[in-house]
């Protein structure tokens, strides 16, 4: 038998078409490219929201104009004309309803492909999820249980019109309007997105999750998400993201609210497959997401995250340590292959007394890909016994991809404990021919090595996820070693 | 006028004053074209983020001290590392003094970069490695521009110099602050090796701003140990530029020990042009005061099989701020290079501060890269073993201070250096260190 080489692989590998790539043929309601203030009046009136939504909106669009793009990451790219996007897409048939059945079924059948049958979930998993197709969520499930509990769980428009005392409290709290140029983006336009409430001392007792998938060619995305878990509460929130194959770079600029008020925990996960774009580098998704999160006192988040897609990923979901004993975590793999760029990590602003925070990054780059680590851990005078461990390791598969970690480090407190670390290396021949001696053959051996390699990271995500990233990781690797 | 403008018009009169030739004269005038585009780095650049040069230029720096001054050696004699031979290349005022030097033409090149600049003999080697190293910052190319003065270090073929080379700036400056801009160029040829302290020291309450460029090229199996013993007093600021080019098979290493000053800026950079090269960066910090102390150490791997090791050890006290900022750039025909950083760092008190940057850009994949940073405090359990054995606790911070520190002192090859550290370091911490080492 002729041995599959690696070049074998690496053929495959190029060879091999995004799996996702299939377009929903839905008719779609969209608005006329370009941006101003019409349009941002427009999208919120189209939304039906009260005045005080649109004001905000408005005052976010005026920070806008003003600011420039961030140019400080480590990524190459064509910029987006902002003015060529089309800022609000939703699918035409868009009532509400009551059970899947009423649900377009081509719709459903998206779903099927993607593996994510609601059905499926629903009866098997347990998971309430918020479906989120180009902006507009079609379908919520088990909202009568989490209503017993007094969970809110909907659409942000929803939670604007039925709970805006709650939304005005939170929203723009902990990501600015002007916090940086997307997240002003995302203010002015954001089309949907979800809102959740977890009351106090309740135990949310199923997995959240959202699946966001870009459909309408040439719409941004532009999601926002608030998740409030009140005093003592507990929440563990998924979202997984994918696009189908388009030529024209998407944009997706998403911002992530957390708010985690004293003694309440919140556990976030994301895996992420966005279309990374074909193997000569054209086409895929620009992923600009601000993701950032406030613990009160005793508080705790955790973040956990899965990137194995998009052409450009701009991301650092943070914690900010705000109240005494509070707790932030990161967990991140990020795997770049072909032209992919990555520039991720997170940042952790210690600003109460005892307050932990933990970052384990695994970055791998195949290709020509460039994977970038990116983070902050920054202690403030009054954090005292601050406690800070960070793990950056980067996997290297061949020699036209690049790895770079630029933590920063800021320690103004005596008392404060850092420690970083960060290695790179490569998959070991010795590694992969100890597996071909056992019959396990190269292709298997690099999934096995890699999994081992991210484990730490696989082994926080929920169940379902983690059975998913594992997959996801296989698929994104392929071949890939030179 | 702010001082750019000074160092700016300066230079028109400074210019005309020169006799040079034209190879000077264009890159003396390439470079300052160069400062005056891009002038002082501001906190908006990504290596000056943690570092504002603000409060170091707005004093009215003299830029060329006129008055000659003498220095009598028993006077000065702590600031040299007095209890070796050596050879000494002494400068007051950024002026070369032949009183306190020992300098030698014997079989190698131990003399002035004045001279160097303008006798025709050394005009190959000036040719070939002056200004080829040192890049196109602003800084550097400031201390091209106005160029005339610093050591000139030349060894041959096959040399062991017997005895190391202390390079001492001492500045005087009665009258004002003042502005020295030294420049040294040392040339270490095939499988010759030498050994070099600097030094700069100023005599004066006046703020002294000192922005000295080293460039040295360690060719085929050569090796260079440099030390720089950085105890200056409260008014003076270095910014020190130092680039390293190094060929194959030589072993570099510079050790940096900071423990005083107004400001000091590293700039610690190292090319390893060649295969089978070993660079060793090491650096012990230990300031307080509203002092500020910033490594920014760069080590670019350009071919394959080569090592670097670097070591910073900070402690910071009452006022004081650190920056480490190191970078380790792997290219992607460097394969099998072995790349270790490490950065730790005390912090004193509370009003101090660190920001470290440790940093890794790789691009090939059969590589071992490492770093790791840590901030912390003295261990406890240490500290009361060491108490409950009756060691004062002054000492017994002192002692574990001293341990803290010692991994970098463990590769000093000069063991006076090591003993005048050691005093330092005790100095310092204000305890009397009943050992020698």
């Amino acid at each position: 038998m002729s041995k599959y080489t690696e070049d074998d692989l690496r053929e495959e590998l190029k060879t091999k078409e995004y799996e996702y790539g299939f377009y929903t043929d839905i008719a779609s309601d969209t608005f006329p490219i370009g941006l101003n203030e019409d349009i941002v009046r427009a999208i919120s009136l189209k939304k039906g929201e009260p005045e005080w939504m649109t004001n905000w909106r408005l005052e976010a669009f005026k920070a806008w104009k003003e600011m420039t793009e961030p140019e400080w990451a480590n990524v190459n790219y064509v910029k987006p004309d902002f003015q060529a996007i089309s800022y609000y897409s939703a699918p035409n048939s868009k009532p509400k309803y009551d059970s899947l059945d009423e649900v377009d079924p081509e719709l459903l059948a998206t779903f099927a492909k993607l593996g994510i049958s609601l059905d499926e979930q629903k009866k098997l998993t347990g998971v309430a999820m918020d479906v989120v197709v180009d902006s507009v969520s079609v379908a919520t499930s088990f909202k009568k249980t989490l209503g017993e509990k007094g969970i809110i769980f909907c659409s942000i428009s929803e939670a604007i019109k039925e709970h805006p005392e709650l939304v005005k409290k939170y929203i723009g709290t902990i990501v600015p309007q002007r916090d940086n140029f997307y997240a002003a983006l995302n203010s002015a336009v954001f089309s949907d997105g979800s809102f959740c409430y977890i009351p106090k001392g309740v135990r949310c007792p199923m997995e959240l999750s959202t699946y966001f998938r870009i459909n309408q060619a040439g719409t941004g995305q532009f999601e926002r998400t608030l998740l409030i878990a009140d005093e003592g509460s507990y929440v563990s929130y998924l979202e997984g993201c994918t696009a189908p194959s388009r030529d024209e770079n998407q944009l997706h600029a998403a911002v992530v609210e957390l708010i985690a008020l004293d003694d309440a925990e919140i556990k976030y996960s994301t895996v992420q497959n966005w279309y990374p774009g074909n193997s000569e580098g054209k086409g895929g998704v620009y992923n600009f997401v601000t993701k950032r999160g406030l613990c009160e006192k005793n508080a705790k988040i955790s973040w956990t995250q899965v990137e194995t897609g998009s052409a450009v990923t701009w991301k650092y979901p943070s914690c900010v340590l705000k109240g005494d004993n509070s707790v932030g975590e990161f967990y991140s793999i990020a795997v770049t292959n072909n032209f992919q760029q990555a520039d991720t990590g997170t940042k952790m602003v210690h600003l109460g007394k005892n307050t932990k925070s933990t970052i384990i990054s695994k970055g791998i780059s195949a290709g020509k890909s460039q994977n970038s680590y990116r983070g902050l851990v920054k202690i403030s005078p009054n954090a005292d016994n601050a406690r800070n461990f960070s793990q950056c390791d980067s996997l290297l598969m061949g020699n036209e991809c690049g790895a770079h970690t630029f933590p920063y480090i800021e320690a103004k407190n005596k008392t404060a404990k850092i420690e970083h670390e960060a290695t790179t290396s490569k998959i070991g021949e010795d590694q992969i021919f100890y597996c071909n001696q056992r019959g396990i053959d190269t292709e298997k051996a690099i999934a096995l090595i890699v999994n081992g390699f991210s484990k730490d990271v696989l082994n926080k995500l929920p169940m379902e996820f983690a059975v998913e990233a594992q997959k996801l990781l296989e698929i994104s690797l392929e071949g890939s070693v030179g | 006028m702010d001082l750019k403008e000074k160092l700016l018009s300066s230079f028109l009169v400074f210019e005309n004053q020169l006799d040079s030739d034209d190879y000077f004269n264009n890159l003396r005038n390439n470079a300052i074209k160069i400062f005056e585009e891009k002038g002082f780095p501001s906190k908006k650049e990504e290596a000056w983020k943690y570092t504002s040069l603000n409060s170091v230029i707005k004093e009215d720096y003299t830029v060329f001290p006129k008055q000659e001054n003498a220095l009598e050696f028993n006077d000065v004699k702590k600031y040299f590392i007095h209890d070796i031979d050596s050879y000494k290349i002494v400068f007051i005022d950024g002026k070369y003094s032949s009183y306190l030097s020992e300098t030698t033409h014997d079989g190698m090149d131990i003399c002035l970069m004045s001279a160097a600049m303008s006798k025709p003999k050394y005009h190959i080697v000036i040719e070939n490695y002056f200004n080829k190293v040192a890049t196109k910052d602003s800084l550097p190319s400031l201390n091209t521009a106005f160029s005339t003065e610093g050591a000139y270090i030349h060894i041959p073929k096959n040399k062991m110099v017997a005895k190391p080379i202390q390079i001492i700036h001492f500045s005087t400056g009665n009258e004002s602050a003042v502005m020295l801009q030294p420049r040294n160029l040392i040339v270490v040829d095939e499988n010759s090796h030498v050994q070099i302290i600097e030094r700069h020291q100023s005599l004066t309450d006046n703020a002294v701003l000192t922005n000295s460029v080293t460039e040295i090229f360690a060719n085929k199996r050569a090796i260079v140990d440099y030390y720089k013993i950085q105890n200056d007093n409260l008014n003076a600021s270095l910014i020190d530029n130092t680039f390293i080019n190094q060929k194959q098979e030589s072993v570099a290493s510079v050790h940096t020990f900071a423990f005083g000053g107004k400001l000091i800026r590293n700039n610690l950079n190292f090319y390893q042009n060649g295969e089978r090269i070993d660079s060793t960066l090491k650096g012990v910090t230990i300031i307080g005061e509203k002092q500020h102390v910033d490594h920014n150490t760069l080590v670019h791997h350009i071919e394959p099989n080569c090592e670097s090791h670097q070591d910073y050890k900070g402690i910071f006290g009452e006022n004081s701020t650190g920056v480490f900022n190191g970078k380790i750039i792997v290219n992607k025909e460097a394969q099998k290079t072995n790349a270790f950083q490490a950065n730790n760092n005390i912090l004193v008190s509370d009003k101090s501060t660190i920001n470290t940057k440790p940093q890794l850009e790789i691009f090939a994949d059969d590589v071992k890269c490492s770093h790791g940073c840590t901030i912390g405090q003295l261990d406890e359990s240490a500290m009361f073993y060491m108490r409950s054995r009756g060691i004062p606790e002054k000492e017994a911070k002192a002692l574990l201070m001293y341990a803290f520190s010692n991994t970098v002192m463990s590769s000093v090859k000069i063991p006076e250096i090591k003993q005048r550290i050691t005093k330092i370091i005790a100095n310092k911490l204000g305890v009397n260190m009943g050992f020698d080492l």
